[in-house]
């Protein structure tokens, strides 16, 4: 056998942002579009032609090579919309790249999703096999198999009960046992960890580690970082579609955790948590900010009312105090400014070295991504103190304006989102 | 467990890769064996589509029973009685039930068929597999609907006294032009609903307006002479006579007439595969 697994040359993968908009395009349209598409090859033109400049398309992957080799298992890592599962997609042939080229020694079992293909109406009995058939399992194996994959599930009891009757953790825990006894030589699996209750994910991470130690390659796709360092040796991190990193996964880790300060495992989470009750500002002046809730992490969904509250210690009896809060970008570009003072919001009347504070944003339009916060505190003439990066806010994306995608985020379409009030109409002759 | 990851070394690779991924530019690549390698997941798709049906409903597979009798009571009712369409000397039930055999199996299978890759949709996104397999099985599901009736028509010729002939044995061949027919009309259609949803709402009109155009109702006989060949070039048309023909023992239908329909589908079906295969592969990105 090959010493490789999986080889990518030069992957590249483009998207037309505005296909999806056009999908419900009449078929009018699309007869007077086809003219014009006739000329084009196949209309999907070479990748490095003159259209890939085209406002209305984004490149997912831009030249993305590596080697993996039989046995070794990948974790990739990276923010949203990174491109990393569009690159698992491309690797289990569900989409192909717009150019370039990717070849795999063995067979692919591919884990995008937990329960991928499951019917509620269908009974535990007969999703099993369903699912199994739709991984790619033939029915001799799922008959082999059948009796462990129940056994791991725990859901004996309601095999011939539908499976829509089911609670999600039975669904999930079900759904896991069939793909988890699938037993290909290249295992490539999303983000499917993410589900089911603690003690299930260990079971999960126990059964992939067997898996691993019978030699099957795999590629796992995590924001749980906590995961992908305890069960990758190699790790690639992904940026704006470019393969920034290819290394040891610890240190990937901890340059990803650096470079962006995403939030770590939860675990680690809590424990940083109970450690950092306060913020210095880190120039001695005296002055500390409390994190409402100990959260110096916050994490909203992109449409959400943003809400920062935190509590303000003074090394003296202060009043009249005003706050600004600058949110910036990881590349420390400002997004917005908000200052109490500009606003000539006045603070409550009173005299104290504690000040409780509370910025309700509203609804910010800002996009899917990892932003930071500095907080000032100052009064109406100056200011008394900066915390740098008080707060990393976490904006997840989600489908604002029911369009059925979320909004793609900061590093496609920029911090903020709008939704301005169109006339568009047709003129006179 | 290999230890030097830095950089994975380029191994010279002797053995030929099981699969090579890159953008596909030939017109055809029928890939035909692995529609072969994947025929079980056709066998339990077919399986789900079964299995699904008629669940948590009360009469269940009563159904399949009952929605042709039903249709051949109206129709019995409305064309035989009301409006005395002739039935060419066989009892109008039994005339209008013989065409409604393929007729049903037809219209669900050009419905499910056409409908198959869009209610899939989640599917495409999240696995792979030969797409084709898709509108396969919606086709292929009715087939059993069709058994069940045919089960039925059956004890409707011993109740009536109506005898085959040896017609009969043209029967599977009737039966491949049928769904043939709506494979052909269903790859068209299951592609461009991806991305046109307006197919989704045509289908239902579309089948509808199928039905008046087809000899369902009324025999071929009633069709002006003049209009015969532009009739006939509607294929369902020519396999309707030729069920009737085949159960019935009615005069043979114009076998020239089957063959250009047959022709007809036959060009449909190579160009449904063709446009079929040259869409798909960007399904998963717009369904």
């Amino acid at each position: 056998m090959s010493p490789i697994a999986i080889r990518a040359q030069r992957l590249f993968k483009q998207y037309k942002i505005g296909l999806a908009r056009r999908r419900h395009d009449t078929l009018r349209d699309q007869i007077s579009h086809s003219w014009s598409s006739l000329f084009r090859r196949n209309g999907h033109d070479s990748a490095l032609g003159s259209d890939s400049n085209r406002a209305d398309t984004i490149w997912a992957l831009k030249d993305v090579s590596f080697e993996i080799k039989h046995g070794e298992v990948v974790g990739i890592i990276g923010r949203n919309g990174a491109g990393k599962s569009t690159l698992l997609k491309i690797l289990s042939r569900i989409t192909e790249p717009t150019e370039g080229r990717a070849e795999i020694f063995g067979r692919v079992g591919s884990l995008l999703e937990v329960g991928t293909g499951f019917h509620g109406e269908l009974t535990g009995r007969e999703n099993i096999y369903l699912n199994g058939a739709i991984l790619g399992m033939k029915k001799w194996e799922i008959d082999k198999k059948f009796d462990e994959i129940v056994a791991f599930s725990e859901v004996e009891q309601f095999l011939d009960t539908p499976v829509k009757r089911y609670s999600s953790g039975m669904h999930v825990r079900l759904a896991f046992s069939v793909a988890a006894h699938l037993e290909p030589d290249i295992l490539i699996v999303d983000e499917v960890l993410a589900v089911g209750d603690m003690a299930f994910q260990k079971r999960c991470l126990g059964k992939m580690g067997d898996v691993t130690h019978q030699g099957c390659t795999v590629l796992f796709v995590s924001h749980n970082l906590g995961f992908v360092k305890s069960l990758c040796s190699r790790t690639l991190l992904i940026e704006g579609g470019v393969l920034k990193m290819d290394g040891p996964s610890s240190s990937v880790v901890e340059y990803y955790i650096d470079q962006y300060n995403e939030a770590p495992p939860a675990e680690e989470q809590k424990k940083i948590a109970a450690d950092l009750k306060w913020k210095d500002t880190g120039d001695g002046s005296g002055f500390f900010l409390y994190p409402k809730n100990s959260r110096t992490h916050v994490s909203f969904s992109c449409g959400e009312d943003i809400t920062l509250g935190f509590d303000i210690e003074a090394p003296r009896f202060i009043s009249e105090v005003t706050i600004g809060v600058c949110i910036i970008t990881p590349a420390e570009e400002p997004v917005i400014t908000m200052s109490s003072k500009i606003q000539n919001v006045p603070s409550a009347a009173g005299q104290s070295r504690f000040w409780q504070v509370c910025c309700d944003m509203g609804r910010v339009p800002l996009n899917a991504g990892n932003y930071f916060a500095h907080i000032y505190v100052g009064n109406a003439v100056s200011d008394y103190a900066r915390f740098s990066r008080a707060f990393t806010i976490q904006v997840r994306e989600h489908d604002v304006f029911g369009w059925g995608n979320p909004l793609p985020g900061r590093e496609a379409w920029g911090s903020v989102y709008w939704a301005p009030n169109w006339d568009i109409r047709p003129g006179d002759e | 467990m290999p230890n030097t990851l830095t950089q994975a070394p380029t191994f010279p690779s002797l053995a030929e890769p099981t699969i090579v991924i890159e953008p596909r530019r030939k017109l055809i690549d029928l890939d035909l064996r692995a529609i072969w390698e994947y025929r079980e997941l056709l066998y339990f798709l077919v399986w789900r589509d079964l299995k699904v049906r008629y669940r948590q409903t009360i009469i269940g597979i009563g159904w399949v029973v009952l929605q042709p009798l039903m249709t051949m009571i109206v129709f019995t009712a409305v064309f035989g009685n009301f409006a005395k369409v002739p039935s060419d000397g066989v009892p109008y039930p039994i005339f209008a039930y013989s065409a409604l055999l393929p007729w049903n199996l037809f219209a669900s299978s050009l419905t499910r068929g056409s409908e198959s890759v869009v209610s899939n949709a989640q599917l495409i996104s999240k696995i792979y597999f030969p797409r084709l397999l898709l509108p396969l099985s919606g086709v292929l599901s009715p087939i059993v609907d069709f058994a069940i009736s045919f089960v039925i028509f059956i004890s409707m010729m011993l109740w009536f006294h109506v005898l085959p002939t040896r017609g009969i044995l043209a029967l599977p061949l009737l039966l491949a032009l049928v769904l043939l027919t709506a494979l052909a009309v269903g790859l068209w259609l299951s592609a461009l609903n991806v991305r046109y949803r307006d197919v989704g709402h045509a289908i239902p009109f579309l089948v509808q307006l199928w039905l008046f155009s087809s000899p369902v109702a009324y025999p071929v006989s009633l069709v002006p002479e003049k209009w015969r060949l532009l009739y006939s070039l509607n294929p369902m048309a020519g396999v309707i006579e030729g069920f009737r023909w085949a159960l019935l023992g009615k005069q043979s239908p114009d076998f020239g007439v089957i063959l250009i329909s047959s022709l007809m589908v036959l060009a449909l079906f190579v160009t449904g595969v063709i446009f079929f295969k040259h869409t798909e592969r960007t399904f998963a990105d717009i369904v």
